[in-house]
């Protein structure tokens, strides 16, 4: 099986467009950790020039699909101070955590879709007001100062900027670096190499457990596995699971 | 008006844990039987390695069915019951068998004589005042060949410690005698768990690996567990956990006696003019459906099983089916596994794979294995060490104290410590009282208008001082196992919605305090029995799901046993 092809078809949420693959991508246009850095810069790889791209690579549109860019900069600042990157490994930005939450609030995450229009909107008013710029914009020490006073709700002028707030932005920033990529996060599994999570796989040997964080990592979302794929049932998907009368 | 469908036998109302293993029995008898099951069938290809589906979106339990029929609830009558986010049951064939952890623990045989064996070894003022607890109206003995029966149905892996009266040293030293070993041996250790263990037994413990309904070995046509590590909340994806939806119901199916009837909304049990049940009245669909037949068992777990009840009102139940007693929805309690006790390790523990259910147990502080006579509560904990983890649960573990929860400190802590954490279960003995008890809600309705059942429960005080104390004797196990940091969780106020929850048709021979006879019939209703935790009187310090089966079982067999007096 070749997972790299399978990994591509979840790569742009599911759909059906195949592209390269990330890691494909990112080696192509020469991009480390370090240089993903930017922040506000969600959109890096649609920038990324296509001049050393094969003929038949399909270039890879990632559209907010819910998210303003003025709330994507300001989130993606905010979940780079969450989890950040200035160590040179990647974090949430790297991850791709925005991309994670964008997607979520449009399906799963819904309900939370008014509370991050008013809590991205305050941050922005509230570091133009303290800081003179939009909030991605501020130096990181700004950044954390506010994001420090928000986790104790210590922003009288802004009630918006409280810890519930934060609390909310932290969940989803770690389950956007953290969960399959399927999701639109954790891109190029990021989030599991951080924390020296060996990936998913189908079934797990003692030799293998015995090994943790040493294992190497399975390099897989759950659903570049066949068994799991959405694709109607056809035998090779079957295979694996006790039949029975249904 | 509903429309009416030919006669039945039988109709059991849900096909999950207990009504899917009480088809069996029935079936081999010759009975027809129905099925009515509110979820769908799922397979094995909806069982993906997926921790934000299983973990964080719930899927695939919060389908709409349960979803819209999240109990309320608030500790006492001085608050106002509210909704919370989730249900702990599921609806699909299967039910929540489908996603449990699968531990299938025998209750000990205390725990039916709780209030018996406590005035005989302490005297009766130590069962605490308020409580409604009764002995049960079985013994451990009486249950003991049918948890024998349902272990070898569905296939239960686990170490023995008591056959016959041998004690076995790889088992419990506290469990009742089975009549024999289990039909596998139980799931295999980790390094984990052998650090645990030889922890324990550096105490003086005798540590062993729990029970669960899942294959170590070939078993029947499903494969031994693949140890991958997505069983807590999620379905087998190679069917080595023995849910009903892969064990007795197909295996009830090929005696062509048992039809399932997929997304099946039951609305109500109807009953004649001498207050026997003659049917249920279910939505398909759009369409009402009435299903007679000869005896009804229901089997929606604790929550809806008292709902249904309080729902099939009528002029000869006018508070709801067998009901007339007002015991319907009292002697409630959910399972008290909170305050659980996270360690922090100065090494790896390797715990990104394996199961929740691959454990080590220490029962030396569960029921009554240990002298009470100095201490202010009856009853204690299993304490249960596991593996379990996958990665965006730890990144989400707590700091200790040691670093913030955000920036670069955060990040490096949790990238050295992700698979450094542990947290314990611990299941600890819960009792009924007064002042604790189901209803419908005044005000919260699910989306067809019926009332959602609502809880009022708190914990008292022996509760409380069972976490005290088995929380004192889990750290105590960690820092034997060279834990650095330990945080103890708090234990909360009320019991609110588990999938531990117990009472509400509670099981005795007094009709005046419980709604089913000794068999889980109806004391007003004789054609009605019925199944799941809501009959059971006491919890045990583990896992409801055996036990609920074993008294599936033994319901049924009375039914197939007894069928001309039951049905006349």
């Amino acid at each position: 099986m070749n997972n790299k092809n399978k990994t591509q078809e979840h790569e742009v949420g599911g759909r059906a467009e195949a592209s390269l693959s990330r890691r494909d991508l990112l080696k192509g246009v020469g991009l480390t950790g370090a240089a993903l850095m930017t922040a506000g810069s969600s959109s890096v790889i649609a920038q990324a020039p296509d001049t050393q791209a094969s003929p038949v690579r399909i270039r890879v549109t990632e559209a907010l699909e819910t998210l303003t860019s003025a709330e994507s900069a300001a989130l993606d600042a905010f979940a780079s101070r969450i989890l950040p990157s200035d160590d040179g490994t990647p974090g949430a930005h790297e991850a791709r955590a925005v991309h994670f939450i964008d997607r979520g609030l449009t399906g799963a995450m819904a309900a939370s879709r008014e509370q991050y229009t008013a809590g991205l909107a305050a941050l922005d008013d509230h570091a133009m007001q303290v800081g003179g710029s939009a909030f991605h914009a501020l130096p990181a020490s700004a950044q954390d100062a506010i994001i420090d006073a928000m986790t104790r709700s210590a922003i009288p002028e802004s009630p918006t900027l409280n810890a519930g707030f934060f609390n909310l932005v932290r969940t989803h920033t770690i389950e956007g670096t953290f969960s399959d990529p399927y999701y639109g996060g954790n891109r190029d599994f990021v989030g599991w190499d951080l924390i020296g999570y060996p990936g998913v796989r189908i079934m797990s040997t003692p030799d293998e457990i015995t090994q943790g964080k040493d294992l190497a990592p399975s390099r897989q979302s759950a659903y570049d596995m066949p068994a799991y794929t959405k694709d109607p049932a056809g035998p090779a998907a079957q295979a694996g699971g006790a039949s029975h009368g249904h | 008006m509903a429309t009416e469908l030919p006669r039945t036998d039988v109709v059991v109302i849900g096909l999950g844990a207990v009504g899917g293993v009480a088809v069996l029995p029935l079936v081999n008898a010759g009975l027809n039987v129905i099925g009515l099951e509110a979820g769908g069938w799922m397979t094995t290809r909806d069982f993906a390695p997926d921790e934000m589906r299983n973990n964080i979106r719930d899927w695939p339990q919060a389908v709409p069915k349960a979803k819209n029929e999240i109990p309320t609830s608030r500790a006492n009558i001085n608050f106002e019951a509210v909704q919370g986010g989730g249900h702990p049951m599921m609806n699909g064939v299967g039910g929540t068998s489908l996603h449990y952890w699968a531990q299938s623990w025998r209750l000990n045989p205390w725990d039916f004589k709780t209030v018996s064996e406590t005035t005989r070894r302490y005297g009766a003022h130590r069962v605490p005042v308020d409580s409604t607890v009764e002995d049960w109206p079985i013994s451990y003995d009486d249950l003991e060949s049918y948890y024998d029966r349902v272990e070898y149905a569905l296939g239960v892996s686990g170490n023995a410690g008591n056959i016959n009266g041998s004690l076995q040293p790889n088992g419990s030293q506290f469990e009742g005698p089975r009549s024999r070993a289990y039909p596998m041996p139980g799931l295999r250790s980790s390094g984990f768990t052998d650090m645990m263990s030889e922890a324990a037994r550096n105490l003086g413990w005798n540590p062993f690996q729990g029970p669960a309904a899942i294959n170590t070995e070939v078993y029947g046509d499903r494969p031994g567990c693949f140890y991958h590590g997505f069983c807590d909340r999620g379905g087998c994806h190679v069917s080595a956990k023995s849910s009903t939806a892969v064990t007795t119901i197909p295996e009830a199916m090929k005696s062509g006696l048992l039809k399932v009837v997929t997304h099946a909304r039951v609305l109500k049990i109807v009953n004649d003019a001498d207050g026997r049940v003659t049917g249920v009245e279910y939505l398909s669909g759009n369409q009402v459906l009435f299903q007679p037949a000869d005896a009804v068992l229901l089997a929606s777990q604790t929550y809806e099983n008292s709902r249904l009840l309080l729902l099939s009102k009528s002029r000869e139940f006018p508070d709801g089916l067998a009901n007339n007693s007002g015991q319907v929805g009292q002697h409630y309690f959910s399972h008290h596994q909170g305050a659980p006790v996270l360690a922090l390790f100065p090494k790896n523990l390797n715990n990104w794979y394996g199961l929740p259910a691959q454990g080590v147990a220490i029962d030396e502080w569960a029921d009554d294995n240990f002298d009470h006579s100095d201490l202010d509560f009856i009853g204690g904990g299993n304490l249960w060490a596991h593996t379990d983890r996958k990665p965006i649960s730890a990144a989400k573990m707590p700091t200790f104290d040691l670093v913030p929860t955000w920036g670069a400190q955060w990040k490096a802590f949790i990238r050295d410590n992700a698979d450094r954490t542990n947290t314990s279960y611990i299941q600890k003995t819960t009792l009924p009282y007064r002042g604790n008890y189901l209803d419908l809600d005044p005000l919260v309705k699910d989306k067809l208008g019926f009332p959602v059942i609502r809880i009022t429960a708190e914990l008292r005080d022996n509760e409380k001082r069972i976490a005290a104390f088995t929380q004192e004797r889990m750290e105590e196990w960690y820092r034997a196992a060279g834990a650095v940091q330990i945080v103890r969780t708090g234990l909360g106020t009320a019991m609110g919605p588990s999938t531990h929850a117990y009472g509400g048709t509670r099981m005795g021979d007094d009709p005046t305090t419980n709604v089913t006879d000794r068999f889980g019939f109806a004391h007003e209703a004789p054609n009605l029995g019925v199944l799941g935790a809501s009959v059971m009187g006491t919890s045990g310090a583990r896992n409801p799901t055996l036990t609920a089966q074993a008294l599936a079982w033994r319901t049924a067999e009375h039914l197939v046993n007894n069928w001309d007096t039951i049905t006349r």
